[in-house]
């Protein structure tokens, strides 16, 4: 590349103070990241800075969503060796330690993301400030990629910080906003957008002290003290995460507590780790996911009109967390029951959920005012979507749809939360049973990113297009599923489900059930998923689905039900409660000493099973949005890459034999689907 | 020049109303209750708005009244109207005429409308009274400034010796607003010399206030009262009725609690209005904006009065104001088929009844040379007042006038007057009608 074409990436432009401005301006992207282009030309503009020395630098970003979103990730999907990619990571590393080390001071102007390699030019930077508003996003997120900060990130936020107040930032992945990250000392100073070049020439003229963390904080960072510091960092972080699904916080801690003497023997090592990192599964997984998740979102990317008003009818867990959720989003939401009595959980609920996620109070009852009760259902009629999520009963749902279908205005979208009624039956009463959807959230609606489009046969294009953008617009993400018993997501976990019930009915100790799924990496084992769900859906769902497609349930289901056993909510399932909902311990099982691994391999053999099934019977389009769906829908282990994933690592053959061996064993219920075929 | 009161309210344009409702009234604990006056108004006004068949930017102003609003409720009415979800170019005002500030709303309104430079108007009235603030005394807040002053450990020592354990009690914001700071004397003191004025007895005052439990309890019973609106607090409690109602009001209940103002008086808690929160809101059109948007036409806003008297007698306020009234309209008490007064305290009640049968009283203070007459109690406050259901005082002016249009579309009866004592000195009524003119 010529170096015209490196100056067009980075403007320059000098002021009257002798201020130099650098904005960043990626050609031809809407985001800027730091590709190699972007690197290749900051160090020609470093060099240049290097033999004429100006007042001062600003680091800035002349696209409207925000300063840097990171490194190139499509870089770790390439083919490297660790040493190729150690290299690559040192020479990012050299250049931000030539703009640590320009002889006058330098500063990062941020607004919007300000993400991993992105933050960590800007902790180069002798200052950095940001914008004060709800776009400023800034953190170093990497973990979530299955690696930790690499271009010096971890080094410096820590000289900067202090240990204790960095490592938690970098080991969560967490992005703060401009205020929070000026309050734990990321950024020198949060500013009202308008002042932020007049606060920027401020603190290059007057070059205030720069960060420092505590002389407490520093303390800690001796050697005699940093294997302790370390142990608790690692114990902290065993409680969120298992070393062995995910290395990479662990690794972060590691290299902090072995740090070399020499500074740059120190940033050698942190490269070093993440060039490891880079080439696990885990993190190629998760890079994966990355990608796929852009590609969900992708496919909502349609040119529709936005949604300004929903209307809810239904205000259970599902129905009142879906009308949160999108007055959250900055909706105007009508929420429908029958009474202010069956409305009000609802609303609390919503109030927890915004004091947690807005925290600002002006926020919150801003939210809360977009949240309307609405009893008498007045907000059919201005809505511009409906989402039916009353129980699951057809003749409840279609004298409901009765009623509502004259309401409507022509062009408002009527979405069902159904999650076992075919779209087809529901649709049978609508005079245009085309612009009926299933929008299937899950369970819990604010950290469950996945919605289910569900494509009717009679469904048409138009208003499925139109669901797909609302669920973008509300920040989910959509995938489009056929119009089958259980869709994609509860058809695949159910068979798992009740693979985990026969274990308990045949004497496996429940405890034994759900550490064998968790440390397959599930989030939740599938007793505890069970009682949570409650058995008395569990039951319905898996009857449902049984017809359908042939599953045995296990009659030790409707035994619990019989006792009135409902599961969290009635206190006692399969598990015990008590009032917190928190598991009372006691032994359980009859000694059945079935191994863990057997366990394992059961419940997760089921569950691909039932995979290889959708996709011949093509639920999803591709295997891809399989594994996708899978992660953000269920929590299936992420840095296993989803199902599908997991499956081709594992190896088809192995899983098919694995298969016959159970169906032996154990029954047909683990004869491998003729799915499996395309797969291998 | 003509007389004071000549000259009608609206002269202009015909003032309807096609819609209102309100929160339930809600008896202050002795606590700040679960909403803040706007929350009571974006409560009830939101809902309001969600029912017409326009959108909240074809309104062309917002009034609201509020005595007290909450520090954080500059100009309450365009904070609730921006609250509700009303689009930034619908501008909102806030209006205080104490007692009557919510009719006072109604009134600005419908002025605007007649005069034809309105059509679609919001107003209403709302209150917090268990929000009123406690505030820090004088020297207290000058013992403040000295220590902000004061710099150093021994400097900050000697501030601290000022200090006077009066200096921390605080000022109720509540008991002062219900003080007239001009005679001294608290509103419940004004009742107790009306009481002595009138001779109205201990047990004719209690009489009164156990009927209007009665009378809302009946009401509650044959859901009357379809303009309150269920409302859901933050923390899930659900509030769908007005809860002053003493459901355990015995007379010899209200018999034994002790006068509250006067050591001697009579005055007690059961025979005054209730301390409440709550909001009212009445969508005004003119003729153009019902055609326009076919909004139904729950009644007519005729007529307006405001006088002024001595402030230590304010209960006397609504004999007043209706006497101009209906003098200024050439109608008798029997024109007028339901009334309105507001229940600032029984023996105030009462003895508005009694100066409007009082001979001299109408010669000497209300300019009649005959007594004005008699309001039957079957057509005064038939669904019980503010003595059962609550005073906010914001919001009762608009909730009488939008009960009164509910009552005379029940009865399928014409013309009504609603009408209230107003701290300070004044009073206020309103005359309504279902639909036109009253012969």
């Amino acid at each position: 590349m010529n170096t015209a074409k490196h100056h067009q990436i980075w403007q320059r432009r000098e002021d009257q103070d002798g201020l130099v401005w650098l904005a960043l301006d990626v050609p031809d992207s809407a985001t800027n990241t730091l590709t190699t282009d972007v690197l290749d030309a900051l160090e020609q503009r470093i060099s240049e800075l290097e033999s004429i020395p100006a007042k001062g630098l600003v680091l800035y970003s002349a696209k409207d969503n925000g300063f840097i979103a990171g490194a190139d990730i499509n870089v770790f999907r390439e083919t490297h060796t660790e040493d190729e990619l150690f290299s690559l990571i040192r020479q990012v590393q050299q250049l931000f330690n030539r703009i640590e080390a320009l002889p006058f001071p330098t500063l990062a102007m941020i607004h919007g993301f300000c993400l991993g390699g992105g933050l960590e030019l800007a902790l180069a930077c002798d200052y950095r400030i940001a914008a004060d508003d709800d776009n400023t996003r800034i953190g170093l997120p990497e973990v979530r990629l299955g690696i930790h900060p690499g271009y010096g990130g971890s080094v410096r936020l820590i000289e900067k910080l202090g240990v204790m107040s960095a490592m938690p930032l970098m080991l969560s992945g967490r992005l703060l906003s401009g205020r929070s990250a000026a309050k734990a000392g990321v950024i020198d100073e949060a500013v009202s957008i308008r002042q932020l070049r007049r606060a920027a020439k401020d603190r290059l003229l007057n070059r205030p002290t720069k960060q420092r963390p505590p002389r407490w904080q520093a303390l800690l960072n001796t050697a005699l003290l940093r294997p302790a510091v370390a142990f608790l960092l690692r114990r902290e972080t065993a409680k969120r995460a298992q070393i062995e699904h995910y290395p990479a916080p662990f690794a972060l801690i590691d290299v902090w507590k072995n740090q070399p003497s020499l500074r740059e023997d120190y940033f050698a090592a942190e490269a070093r780790s993440v060039a490891q990192l880079l080439l696990s599964d885990g993190a190629q997984n998760l890079v994966r996911l990355f990608f796929l998740r852009q590609r969900l979102k992708g496919l909502g990317k349609l040119k529709t009109p936005p949604v300004t008003h929903v209307h809810v009818i239904g205000a259970g867990v599902m129905g009142g967390d879906i009308a949160a959720w999108c007055a959250l989003q900055g909706l105007r939401v009508t929420l429908q029951d029958q009474t202010a009595h069956q409305l009000a959980p609802a609303i609390k609920r919503a109030q927890i959920l915004f004091k947690k996620t807005l925290k600002l109070p002006h926020k919150v009852q801003a939210a809360m005012d977009r949240l309307i009760p609405d009893a008498e259902g007045l907000g059919v009629k201005q809505a511009d979507v409906v989402i039916e999520a009353i129980f699951e009963n057809l003749e409840a749902k279609q004298s409901l749809y009765q009623r509502l279908e004259p309401q409507l205005r022509p062009d408002t979208l009527l979405a069902t939360n159904t999650s076992s009624i075919a779209l087809e039956t529901l649709a049978t009463c609508l005079e245009n049973p085309e612009r009926l959807v299933g929008l299937h959230f899950f369970n819990p609606v604010s950290k469950m990113q996945l919605v289910e489009v569900v494509n009717g046969k009679a469904t048409a294009a138009e208003w499925r297009d139109r669901a797909m953008a609302f669920v973008v617009q509300i920040d989910r993400l959509p995938l489009t599923v056929k119009s089958a018993p259980g869709f994609l997501i509860n058809r695949i976990l159910m068979p798992y489900l009740l693979e985990a019930v026969t274990l308990a009915q045949e004497g496996v100790a429940l405890e034994r059930i759900d550490k064998a799924a968790k440390d397959y990496g599930m989030p939740m084992g599938p007793i505890e998923l069970a009682d949570t769900v409650g058995l008395d859906i569990c039951q319905s769902v898996a009857d449902i689905l049984a017809g359908e497609l042939g599953l045995e349930v296990p009659p030790l289901l409707a035994q619990l039900l019989e006792q009135g056993r409902l599961g969290k909510k009635s206190g006692h399932g399969f598990y015990r409660y008590d009032k917190q909902n928190k598991t009372i311990r006691h032994r359980s099982g009859s000694g059945n000493t079935l191994s863990s691994e057997q366990i394992q391999y059961r419940l997760m053999l089921r569950m691909f099973n039932e995979c290889a099934a959708c996709l011949n019977d093509g639920i999803v389009s591709d295997a891809e949005l399989l594994d996708a769906g899978m992660v953000f829908g269920s929590g299936f282990a992420p840095f296993r890459g989803g199902p599908v994933h997991a499956m081709q690592s594992k190896g088809i053959a192995d899983c098919t034999e694995q298969l016959k061996q159970f169906s032996h064993q154990y029954g047909e219920r683990f004869l491998p689907h003729p799915g499996w075929r395309a797969l291998s | 020049m003509t007389s004071r009161n000549s000259h009608p309210a609206y002269p202009g344009r015909p003032v309807y109303v096609v819609d209102g409702c309100r929160t339930p009234f809600l008896k202050s604990t002795g606590q700040p209750g679960p909403f803040r006056a706007s929350d009571l108004a974006v409560a009830a006004g939101r809902q309001l708005l969600l029912r017409q068949p326009f959108e909240a930017d074809r309104l062309d102003e917002v009034i609201l009244g509020c005595v007290m609003p909450g520090p954080d409720e500059v100009n309450i009415g365009r904070v609730a109207a921006l609250r509700m979800g009303c689009p930034d170019t619908v501008t909102a005002w806030t209006v205080q005429r104490n007692c009557a500030s919510g009719m006072q709303a109604l009134d600005s309104a419908a002025t605007n409308i007649s005069s034809g430079r309105s059509d679609l108007v919001l107003a209403g009235g709302t209150e917090a009274m268990s929000h009123a603030p406690l505030l820090l005394k004088p020297d207290m807040v000058g013992w403040l400034a000295g220590w902000q002053k004061q710099l150093g450990f021994i400097n900050r020592g000697k501030q601290l010796s000022r200090i006077k354990p009066a200096m921390l009690a605080p000022i109720i914001g509540l008991l002062r607003g219900l003080t007239d700071p001009t005679v001294g004397l608290s509103m419940g003191q004004t009742a107790e010399i009306l009481a002595q004025r009138f001779t109205i007895s201990r047990d004719h005052m209690d009489a009164f206030a156990l009927a209007s439990h009665i009378k809302l309890a009946r009401a509650q019973r044959e859901q009357w009262l379809d303009e309150v609106i269920p409302i859901i607090a933050a923390d899930g409690s659900v509030f769908e009725v007005d809860n002053g109602l003493r459901s355990d009001s015995q007379f010899h209940h209200l018999a034994k609690l002790r006068p509250v103002f006067e050591r001697h008086g009579l005055v007690t808690a059961g025979n005054s209005a209730q301390v409440t929160d709550g909001a009212a809101w009445l969508l005004l059109a003119s003729e153009q904006a019902v055609k326009e948007y076919d909004l139904p036409v729950l009644g007519q806003l005729l007529d307006c009065q405001w006088s002024g008297l001595d402030p230590s007698q304010m209960g006397l306020g609504p004999a007043y104001a209706s006497a101009a009234l209906l003098k200024r309209r050439d109608l008798t008490v029997e024109d007028i088929d339901f009334w309105e007064i507001n229940e600032a305290f029984a023996t105030q009640v009462l003895a508005c009844l009694a100066a409007m049968q009082d001979q001299a009283f109408c010669l000497d203070q209300l300019d009649y040379a005959s007594p004005i007459g008699e309001l039957s109690p079957a057509r005064l406050n038939v669904d019980g007042g503010a003595i059962s259901i609550g005073h906010p005082v914001g919001a009762s002016g608009a909730r009488i006038v939008l009960h009164l249009l509910k009552v005379l579309e029940r009865e399928q009866a014409k013309s009504g007057i609603a009408t209230l004592c107003i701290g300070g000195g004044q009073g206020g009524a309103m005359l309504v009608s279902r639909a036109g003119e009253i012969s």
